[in-house]
């Protein structure tokens, strides 16, 4: 049942030249948990290693299983036991406690080399059944990998769902240094806020941050050279190429799911319109043709059609168009809302994400999923000016930017709208989250 | 048709110059400014030469001179929420603009269209070159060259007052002549 595996160091290995830690970590904060969340223990991994570790692997899976709202941990203080291994775990302790499951773990020093061996066992206490386990083996450094890990299996086991717990986010920030300077970063960091690092700084506004479907690549839109042009930056290399130089606005890039194309918003001839690059060939075709703004496109999930938002008929709204259709055959998929902006389809391909302001009358703009087929709309924020939603690769969570206390900060909210957790700023309006890919 | 908004041309120079005017001879009472923000902000007293040098014959600046300069003096147009036509209030002062472009053809200037962070990012980068290009057509109109400008839309990126109050986003909805 124990499996041997060295995880792979991510980019943090290759990161060692342009790896700045960022100034102010996120740290998450669950504002809202579901009701009857399901109990588990997790018992603090024995380390078996001199002096003492630099990261406590089982508060990381703990930290991640309440973050998503469906699990409640069981006090370390209320224990009855505290078992490392299969041998030591006795069943009836943690019924008596009424958990469901049981996480154990421990670490210890992997024989002449700097690497930890973490060995975790999950067990199911009803059925009295080891699920899971298995030894993982990394650098000290790494032991934040193998705790989102960890976490993934044990909620894959339990939700049947594959866990997002090792997925990364880009966001941006703006520091208002004075009126004259604002310092613009794009910035990369775990799913968590932790680990944050600089991928740009500048002090001309960055925005529309985007991953390739590999998680390798980020493009975005940045206004260095005084005009917003697109670029492209490989992550673990820094290295940086524009995209685009037409004139007017250049924005939106979004990768195709094939990672070949890159849809974005060009206005070179007088409004904005949906165009496709090729990334190979760097053929330009226009997708969409009007005198309105066509903004804010998204890929359907078979990479043959594009969702943008329109204001042709005097409002947002949102639209689909297959590639390669003609301009009079695009589908509208909103009505019932006085704007609608920035949709995105969930993994399922009916559910649509977007920004909803309901009515003239109420100025609120909030994350909503509308289904295309059967138009029921479930509004899933209730807070105001809520913008740039982003769907986690597992469609189970979405991360938004919203404000608090005048800031700008980012939330997130599961897609039945259950559960809640934030992840404030210490400095600066956090925006644009873009949740990566699995990149494992 | 023509002639008509040539009439109303002709009294809106004279309103805005008997105004400026009227303010320039009057700065040592501050409370009469029920002009409005705008005008009163633009026609305030500061010495600072305009940007045209025309002098009348007579080495004395004629009214219409005066009111180009004090015309030329406002850079920032404001919005209303979700609107991109400018205010019909500026009208004038936009000829003004168009008049100065047309007569300098060496000059460059770059409109910057800004929006309020309302409604979401990209929406409000198209809107900002929406308001920007409504200002650009009309210099065009009124005797500009394209060649003279760039039009750069912001959108909400750069708010001129951070904060989410009316009053910062009436700030924030604007175009900037740089």
């Amino acid at each position: 049942m124990k499996t041997r595996r060295t995880l792979v160091a991510v980019a943090f290995c290759l990161l060692g030249l342009a790896a700045f830690a960022a100034h102010g970590e996120l740290s998450i904060q669950i504002t809202k948990g579901v009701d009857n969340p399901i109990p588990i223990a997790i018992v603090p991994f024995a380390w078996e290693g001199d002096g003492a570790l630099s990261e406590d692997v089982s508060q990381i899976v703990l930290n991640d299983l309440e973050q998503v709202g469906e699990f409640r941990a069981l006090s370390r203080d209320n224990m009855l036991s505290t078992p490392h291994e299969e041998q030591d775990v006795f069943y009836r302790d943690w019924r008596l406690l009424a958990q469901d499951y049981l996480l154990v773990g421990k670490i210890s020093r992997a024989a002449g080399s700097q690497l930890v061996r973490v060995q975790y066992e999950f067990f199911d206490i009803n059925r009295e059944l080891k699920l899971a386990g298995e030894v993982l083996t990394g650098s000290v450094a790494q032991l934040r990998d193998i705790g989102h890990t960890i976490s993934n299996v044990v909620f894959e086991q339990v939700t049947g769902t594959r866990g997002a717990f090792t997925t990364q986010i880009l966001y941006v920030v703006a520091d208002y240094i004075s009126p004259e300077l604002t310092n613009f970063r794009l910035e990369k960091a775990d799913y968590d806020g932790q680990r944050a690092q600089i991928l740009l700084e500048s002090q001309e506004p960055i925005m529309s941050p985007s991953w390739s479907p590999t998680g390798l690549d980020v493009a975005y839109v940045s206004f260095e050279t005084s005009l917003p042009r697109i670029y492209i930056q490989n992550i673990a290399s820094g290295q940086r190429r524009q995209i685009t130089n037409y004139p007017n606005i250049n924005g939106s890039p979004v990768w195709s799911p094939d990672g070949s194309k890159l849809a974005m918003v060009l206005s070179k001839d007088g409004s904005p319109d949906i165009y496709v690059q090729d990334l190979t060939s760097n053929q330009l075709t226009q997708i969409t043709h009007h005198p309105l703004i066509d903004t804010e496109p998204s890929w359907s999930k078979d990479g043959r059609s594009v969702v943008f938002m329109s204001d042709r008929t005097g409002q947002p709204q949102i639209y689909q168009i297959e590639l390669g259709a003609s301009a009079f055959e695009v589908e509208r998929l909103t009505y019932d809302c006085f704007q609608c902006m920035k949709a995105a389809f969930l993994p399922d391909g009916v559910n649509l994400v977007h920004v909803r302001r309901e009515t003239r009358q109420n100025p609120n703009y909030q994350i909503a999923i509308l289904n295309v087929e059967t138009l029921r709309v479930i509004t899933l924020t209730d807070t105001s000016l809520d913008e740039s939603p982003s769907i986690a690769p597992n469609g189970s969570m979405i991360m938004y930017a919203t404000k608090f206390n005048g800031r700008g900060v980012l939330d997130a909210v599961s897609i039945d709208g259950r559960v809640k957790f934030r992840l404030p700023s210490s400095q600066g309006d956090v925006r644009e989250p873009s949740w990566s890919p699995f990149l494992n | 048709m023509g002639k008509q908004s040539n009439k109303f041309l002709k009294v809106g120079f004279m309103v805005i110059s008997l105004f400026a005017v009227a303010a320039c001879s009057s700065t040592s009472e501050p409370e009469e400014d029920s002009m409005g923000d705008e005008t009163a902000s633009s026609s305030s007293s500061d010495s600072t030469p305009a940007t045209t040098t025309a002098v009348s014959t007579s080495g004395q600046l004629t009214q219409d001179e005066i009111a180009a300069q004090t015309a030329l003096r406002q850079t920032v147009f404001y919005f209303d929420f979700d609107i991109a036509e400018f205010k019909a209030e500026d009208r004038d002062t936009l000829t003004y603009h168009a008049r100065d472009l047309a007569a300098n053809p060496g000059k460059r200037i770059r409109l910057e269209g800004h929006a309020d962070e309302r409604g979401t990012r990209e929406y409000n980068l198209a809107l900002g070159e929406r308001r920007a290009n409504g200002i650009l057509n009309y210099l065009i109109v009124n005797g500009a060259s394209r060649s003279q400008i760039e039009v750069v839309s912001y959108g909400e990126e750069r708010p001129d007052q951070n904060g989410q109050t009316e009053r910062a986003y009436s700030r924030n909805r604007r175009v900037e002549i740089q």
